[in-house]
């Protein structure tokens, strides 16, 4: 009989690690909270920096898994140990399930924007998120205040629940400046005539075409860039949102009505890490997140064996850095089996 | 009225509302290149007229974007035209002619002076 894989998580990292693991002839497991597969994509439009659907990454990832793959969603896992060398599970439909090998891939979860309570986000009404913002896009909706008109200007904020020590997360989300750069390039080509600033504290344009469409959104769409961080946000009478940010730039402070504010929300460690960490007995750093074998050679490796991890679990990261590293942790997982 | 020696302060934030950019409108139009600059401040360091007053090209044309006019007005005036800058500029800004189209604006829209 082959040897078993339980993965708890079936978004980009699961889903990709599954594929890779039964095509070396591996039986494998995924367990889901969630009602469906594909994790955060299910929730997002387009991806940056290409602009490409979202679905056509979510289609190429449920198209590789293998037909008998077992997918158990709407389940949690309410009990899980080690043994000398396999790992039990306990699922919250009542089934036990052993497995020679556990890989961890519970992503995040996106930032509570109402812990950033002087953003007014659920407070004023024309305060959204990032999330909320694509969900408008993949609605096919057309972007509105709450009051019902075509904003004539937005206004995009980055860094929301991260690089914030006062809300508990002192680390960069990675992929927020370029989901903000993105964000105001989509609405530039919705509503041409929208004026759209994105305020920022650093642009963490890292990867390849990052810095292509940072220019793209100055030099073609108008986007203004403008270092400072939001302080603090009023609703008008009328629904819009004054602001207060300082033009660091200038050394100026500054005033402006937005009809919409869009806050970036950044990665937190998925709720499930505080189960798993004490059921699995892993390492996590002072951010949640947890901690791998090694930093920079064994990133897909726990300090427990048999145990592994993929993606965000470990830290914030692109959806190509999810499935480099899924793949990454599929080998590393066949290898541990063929050798124990 | 006796003078009590109190005055209330100017008030020093940018009323992004109220500003009217004028001048940017104008100079946008004149050198679209004003959408490259990525305010890395390679120019200000360059700069003669720089080492010697307060002025710096990159500010300039923050101060132009944000319709901050009157500063504007009188920080153009300290730019020698030399084009050292142009050279140093990483976006490929065409400053001197950006310079020349604020310096142009400022006379057109001398309403503010
Ligand atoms: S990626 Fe950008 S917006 Fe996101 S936390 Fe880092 S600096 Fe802030
Ligand atoms: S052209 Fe003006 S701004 Fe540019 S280097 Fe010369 S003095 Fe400075
Ligand atoms: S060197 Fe060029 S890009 Fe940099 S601040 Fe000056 S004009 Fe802008």
């Amino acid at each position: 009989m082959s040897k078993t894989v339980l993965i708890i998580g079936g978004g980009v990292a699961g889903l990709e690690a599954s594929g890779v693991l039964s095509k070396l002839g591996y039986t494998i497991t995924i367990v889901e909270a969630s009602d469906r597969i594909g994790g955060k994509l299910n929730r997002w439009a387009n991806l940056f920096p290409t602009q490409r659907p979202a679905e056509e990454v979510l289609n190429y990832l449920k198209f590789q898994l293998d037909p008998n793959t077992s997918i158990i969603t709407n389940t949690k896992i309410d009990d899980i140990s080690l043994g000398k060398t396999q790992v039990s599970a306990t699922l919250s439909n009542g089934n036990c399930i052993q497995a020679d090998a556990v890989l961890v891939s519970t992503g995040f979860e996106f930032f509570d924007a109402r812990k950033k309570e002087e953003y007014g986000y659920k407070i004023y009404e024309n305060v959204i998120t990032s999330v909320d913002l694509e969900q408008i896009f993949k609605d096919g909706k057309e972007l509105k205040t709450s009051q019902g008109k075509t904003p004539k200007r937005i206004g995009i904020i980055h860094c929301v629940g991260s690089r914030d020590e006062k809300v508990g997360n002192t680390y960069c989300s990675k992929v927020c400046c370029v989901t903000g750069v993105k964000q105001a390039i989509e609405i530039k080509e919705r509503i041409p005539s929208c004026e759209v600033f994105n305020f920022y504290m650093d642009l963490r344009m890292f990867d390849r075409h990052f810095e292509d469409i940072y220019k793209k959104a100055q030099v073609e769409h108008h986007v203004q860039f403008i270092r400072g961080r939001l302080s603090e946000a009023f609703e008008n009478p009328d629904g819009s949102v004054m602001i207060k940010v300082e033009d660091t730039l200038l050394g100026k402070p500054m005033k402006m009505n937005l009809d919409l504010v869009v806050l970036m929300v950044g990665f937190v460690p998925s709720s499930s890490s505080v189960f798993l960490k004490k059921g699995l007995q892993l390492e996590t750093g002072n951010d949640g997140f947890f901690t791998p074998a090694d930093e920079h050679y064994k990133t897909v490796c726990s300090n427990q064996k048999g145990v592994f991890f993929a993606g965000a679990c470990t830290g914030p990261k692109t959806i190509e850095n999810t499935i480099t590293e899924a793949r990454a942790a599929a080998l590393e997982i066949a290898t541990y089996l063929n050798q124990n | 009225m006796p003078d009590f020696g109190y005055k209330i302060a100017k008030d020093r934030q940018i009323d992004y509302d109220e500003n009217k950019r004028l001048i940017f409108s104008e100079v946008a139009a004149w050198e679209p290149s004003i959408y490259r600059c990525i305010s890395c401040g390679t120019c200000a360091a360059t700069c003669s007229a720089g080492q010697y007053t307060d002025y710096s090209l990159r500010k300039l044309i923050l101060l132009v974007k944000r319709g901050e006019e009157q500063e504007v007005i009188t920080n153009v005036s300290k730019c020698l035209l030399c084009g050292k800058c142009q050279l140093a500029c990483p976006m490929g800004v065409n400053t001197r002619n950006l310079i020349l189209g604020i310096q142009n604006a400022v006379k057109k829209t001398t309403y503010a002076v």
